[in-house]
């Protein structure tokens, strides 16, 4: 009696919150349509079948509830009966099946006039390559992958030499027109899966795999990484920007090729000199920045990413949160860098530098901050090192104090939530597995021993509690 | 009359019980093996079921417990999987209660290899050993999800590529090893030990469903043990079955030419068929608790077996309805999204026909019964949302996402559980000689089946929203309201619950050891030959001097004409004949009191 009871309440249950759910599909924002009605067909057949299927059950099970003056009755088969349902059951299949096949043949036939973009995938990350001019994408090898040719493109295939491509998590598509997506990965598997336009694909190394749809909404969608790809798996997020034809062009026109990324960078070290001087100020002449200023060590930095951060601060990417006062000051200093020219004249002045700044402790525990890091070390390196292929910048030439401020800036989305922030949500998401100051302090005290001369050294100025010497091997 | 052999006629030389020692720790006797079989099933699934509170802890209350980060969360749903889908059911089922029930209700005195059966147990143990060492090696077991897929699993940048991995595979290895001597037993003793007038076609569904369960187990293990060898190799020493020219987190590596497809096919030969491993076995037991409790045949038997073997040999056909994103080439969709729905038609006939098999049945609301009605909502739900992921264009929006997750949750976690405990508590009594404790057990019931549906209802509309599976965390992400949040800390909420009810299962089956109320040797007036021992529990040997003969189907409930409300598979047709009733009882809707008391029911 109770379970019938309970048997047909779950059934109201499951139909309330079916219709209650405020979780639900995203509004579609491509042609796919097609899919949400194969869902609304398959959604009507099993949800009848769930319905009766129960009652039915509850109802047997409340009118044969045991009753000693009664007897089951006695009946091994119905012939008649099991054919019907045999029917019925197939014919309900077949209702949902023959839709499916039909749209899976729209999905596997690419329209004739999509356009086409390759999606790149690695371990943590999205980029993006479009074929040019020609409409060719050129060939392409694991073997050429190399920080001068990231996506790894045969210089030598004349059709490489156009393809256009982009450094960075976000594409941009125009909208109502059809694309195909080629896919691609560098390391592992991964998965291009955007909610609003339904469709997702693997991205397998050594082969190439697609997906085609037409975007029919305007708007900035995130891709989202769905085969696991590794320890920062939930962090491998994109964004795909629908846009009209006009806009769209814009965006392009200021794309690279290939071939532009191929010539030598241009650079003049006397204006750089020239140049750092407003940046020495804080920074310190031979870059080895200053706490006083709040100026982190430039030297020894790889130029990409300053470059990176400089962009950043100029566009109000960084330094633009009212609570980033530090930050807000250097959004204002680089302004008087004029143009790509200028960063590039400055930063490779200040490769030449070699200051290196007092790395005060802050009095962590080292073996705590070195399990800790562990999660930090797949992309960062094992050494701190910092790693162009992730995007990772070099952590040991920072000073602590730099580090615990950034990761802070990190955790309450000072730093790294602005829109377009490549890379800032993914150290936002992986900044919040540090969940308290004692964390922080732990795992910047271990970089800091990894820095060249960190625990080493014996001269701890300024405040903060002295560390035992601890002897941290080069190599490890 | 078909083929009993002389193994089931053997009269009972096998090597009797000395010590202790040989009783019970190197026992050759496959109650005993059941039974060692299942408390190490049950133990280590209690370690997964602790692993599922810990990831579910992280997905609640995201930034709250400092001791899990990415790579522990990656290892606790891996080892909880892995755990769970082969050490768990595959174990406990076909180990434990096809070990426990074949001899038995096939009317044989053990399995017709002993040793080797007692040798498939404790290569299972090692399997069970060397799987939780990886828990104590350097960078913990292996967090690469419990598919395994290459090339993440191998390659840093993914939890315990190292020891843990290759302890992973190992235990695989050294499991199939186990169910392959366990399996070739079950099969050949089923084939060739049955009592006399045990036809196949008299043979309890139970029976059907672990002799079909074996059989592709014995076929699709091999896959896994071969892409378990091939995967180690590129691991250890460098060849490249799966592994084609790549990066890792930067690096070149020396691999080339390999296809991480490959694996996928080979890992789903195994890893669908295996769903129905789980499934068949279930399906059989459900099938006799229902007719048992119910006084009913089950409903259509003859379409039950046909539904079981075809279910058997379809589940080797449809293995790339898991890879339909794969990348692998899409025009196979159309092949696999066809077999899979066809797969749907004998297992939607299955459920008619337990449903069918209560109506005008007169249902004793006993604690197996409660399970085994629970089952059925279960896999109802779990088998229609397989009809969404199997359908492949609904496939693509619902794939990787948590709707995946609660549908298999539904249709291989939930429901086949629901089963066991419906069969534990069921068979408890058989063999232990007491009955489980009523009370205990219908609140073990309701918590644990209200408990998962408010788990794994709500986890299928996060999948409609979209919300990927294996992320540690969605942090600020545009599309997902801040409500999720509260559906996911809802989800853990009553997932803890669930694991902690579990206890009251435990502490029955302990209690009801030594306090439980004495069962008899046929407690539930049943018909099948396990139940007409003549100890309970059987002694070894099962059947004393003489081995049982068949005479009848395994379903002779309320037989018209026949007083009693059931007639037992080894009853011949003389003494039936003497329970002739006058006159016969009301059936079905026709409710007339009688003043005699029904022989067979006071019991209940």
């Amino acid at each position: 009696m109770l379970v019938a009871i309970v048997i047909i309440i779950l059934v109201v249950a499951s139909l309330v919150f079916h219709f209650a759910s405020p979780w639900w599909f995203t509004p579609l924002a491509s042609n796919w349509s097609s899919i949400d009605d194969t869902i609304n067909i398959t959604f009507w057949v099993t949800g009848i079948v769930f319905v009766l299927v129960n009652c039915f059950l509850a109802y047997a099970v409340f009118r044969y509830r045991f009753n000693k003056n009664k007897r089951a009755d006695y009946e091994p088969e119905n012939k008649k009966l099991e054919t019907w349902l045999t029917l019925i059951t197939t014919i309900g299949v077949a209702a949902m099946l023959a839709p499916g096949l039909f749209v899976w043949g729209q999905f596997v036939n690419v329209p004739e006039d999509a356009d086409v973009f390759e999606a790149v995938g690695q371990q943590w990350h999205w980029s993006y390559r479009l074929p040019g001019q020609d409409g060719v994408l050129g060939q392409t090898a694991v073997e050429l992958i190399s920080e001068k040719n990231p996506f790894g493109i045969n210089p030598e295939d004349a059709n490489g030499l156009d393809d256009i491509l982009i450094f960075s998590n976000e594409m941009h598509v125009p909208i109502d027109q059809p694309v195909k997506v080629l896919m691609r990965s560098k390391d592992v598997l991964h998965n291009f899966a955007v909610p609003q336009f339904r469709v997702k694909m693997d991205l397998v190394p050594g082969l190439v795999s697609y997906l085609w749809f037409t975007p029919t909404k305007l708007g900035r969608y995130e891709i989202l990484c769905e085969e696991l790809c590794g320890m920062a798996h939930y962090t491998m997020r994109g964004h795909i920007v629908v846009e009209t034809r006009e806009n769209y062009n814009l965006w392009l026109a200021k794309q690279t090729t290939f071939a532009q990324t191929l010539q030598p960078p241009e650079y003049d070290l006397v204006k750089g000199k020239a140049l750092f001087a407003a940046c020495s100020a804080c920074h310190g002449s031979e870059g080895e920045g200053n706490e006083a200023m709040n100026a982190p060590q430039l030297a020894s930095q790889p130029a990409w990413y300053m470059k990176r951060q400089l962009k950043y601060y100029q566009q109000g990417v960084r330094g633009s949160h009212k609570n980033d006062q530090y930050g807000q000051q250097m959004a204002a200093m680089s302004a008087t860098l004029a143009d790509d020219k200028a960063i590039d004249d400055v930063l490779a002045y200040i490769a030449t530098l070699e200051g290196q700044a007092e790395k005060a402790g802050t009095g962590g525990d080292l073996a705590k901050g070195k399990v800790l890091y562990r999660n930090c070390s797949y992309c960062h390196g094992n050494n701190g090192e910092g790693k162009f292929a992730l995007n990772a910048p070099k952590l040991t030439s920072l000073q602590p104090w730099y580090l615990k401020r950034q990761l802070t800036n990190y955790q309450q989305s000072i730093r790294g939530a602005h829109p377009k922030d490549l890379y800032g949500s993914q150290m936002i998401l992986m900044s919040r597995l540090l969940q308290n100051e004692q964390a922080l302090d732990d795992v910047v005290a271990y970089i800091r021993s990894l820095a060249p001369g960190g625990a080493l050294t014996s001269k701890l100025p300024g405040k903060g509690h002295a560390l035992q010497p601890v002897k941290v091997s080069a190599g490890e | 009359m078909t083929s009993y052999t002389a193994i089931a006629d053997q009269v009972d030389d096998s090597p009797h019980p000395g010590s202790f020692f040989t009783k019970y720790i190197w026992s050759q006797d496959h109650k005993v093996i059941a039974i060692q079989y299942s408390i190490t099933a049950i133990g280590v699934g209690l370690v997964a079921l602790v692993l599922s509170g810990l990831m579910r802890l992280q997905l609640g209350f995201p930034d709250t417990f400092s001791f899990i980060d990415p790579a522990a969360y990656l290892q606790f749903v891996t080892m909880h999987g892995m755990i769970m889908v082969i050490y768990l059911l595959t174990a406990l089922l076909l180990g434990g209660f096809g070990n426990y029930l074949i001899p038995l209700m096939v009317g044989a005195r053990d399995m017709v290899f002993p040793f080797l059966n007692m040798l498939s147990y404790w290569t299972y143990l090692l399997a069970v050993l060397v799987l939780l060492a990886s828990f104590f090696v350097t960078g913990g077991p292996t967090g690469a999800g419990w598919t395994l897929y290459p090339p993440q699993t191998i390659l840093p940048g993914t939890p315990g590529n190292d020891g843990g991995i290759i302890l992973m595979l190992a235990s695989l290895a050294i499991f199939i090893i186990a169910f392959t001597m366990g399996g070739l037993n079950y099969v050949t003793t089923i084939l060739q030990a049955r009592a006399k007038g045990m036809t196949l076609m008299r043979m309890p569904l139970t029976i059907w469903g672990i002799f079909i369960a074996t059989i592709l187990g014995l076929l699709a293990f091999p896959a896994l043990l071969v892409s378990a060898i091939m995967m180690v190799l590129d691991k250890v020493i460098g060849t490249s079955f799966f592994m084609p020219a790549l990066l890792s987190l930067g690096e070149s590596l020396d691999y080339t030419g390999g296809s991480p497809v490959l694996f996928q096919h080979l890992f789903w030969f195994f890893g669908h068929p295996e769903v129905y491993i789980v499934a068949l076995p279930a399906f059989g037991m459900v099938s006799d608790v229902l007719a048992t409790h119910a006084r009913k045949n089950i409903f259509g038997y003859r379409m039950m077996v046909w539904a079981i073997v075809a279910i058997g040999g379809l589940s080797f056909i449809v293995w790339a309805h898991h890879m339909y994103v794969s990348g692998m080439n899409p025009y196979f969709g159309f092949f696999f999204a066809t077999t899979t729905l066809i797969i749907a038609v004998p297992t939607a006939l299955k459920v008619y026909n337990w449903v069918l098999t209560l109506w005008r049945g007169n249902i004793h609301m006993t604690v197996p019964m409660m399970f085994a009605i629970g089952f059925i909502f279960t896999f109802t739900h779990g088998g229609l949302t397989g009809l969404f992921l199997g359908n492949v264009v609904v496939d693509l929006p619902l794939s990787d996402t948590y709707f995946v997750v609660a549908h298999f949750h539904m249709v291989m976690g939930v429901s086949p559980i629901m089963v066991l405990f419906a069969a534990i508590y069921h068979w408890y009594p058989k063999i232990t000689g007491r009955f489980l404790h009523t009370g205990l057990g219908k609140a073990h019931f309701w918590f644990t089946f209200l408990g998962t549906y408010a788990i794994y209802l709500p986890m299928h509309y996060l999948g409609f929203l979209g919300v990927p599976r294996r992320y540690f965390a969605m942090g600020p992400t545009e599309f997902i309201p801040d409500s999720a949040q509260v559906l996911n800390a809802n989800i853990t909420i009553s997932a803890i619950i669930v694991g902690v009810v579990q206890l009251i299962f435990i502490y029955n089956v302990i209690w009801s050891l030594f306090k439980g109320k004495k069962a008899g040797d046929n407690p539930w007036d049943a018909t099948t030959l396990e139940w007409q021992t003549q100890t309970t529990p059987p002694g070894h040997g099962n059947w004393g001097k003489n081995l049982p003969v068949v005479y009848r189907w395994a379903y002779d409930y309320s037989v018209p004409g026949v007083k009693a409300d059931f007639i037992p598979q080894n009853m011949p047709d003389s003494e039936v004949e003497k329970l002739a009733a006058e006159p016969d009882l009301p059936r079905g809707d026709n409710v007339v009191p009688l003043k005699e008391k029904p022989a067979g029911e006071d019991k209940s």
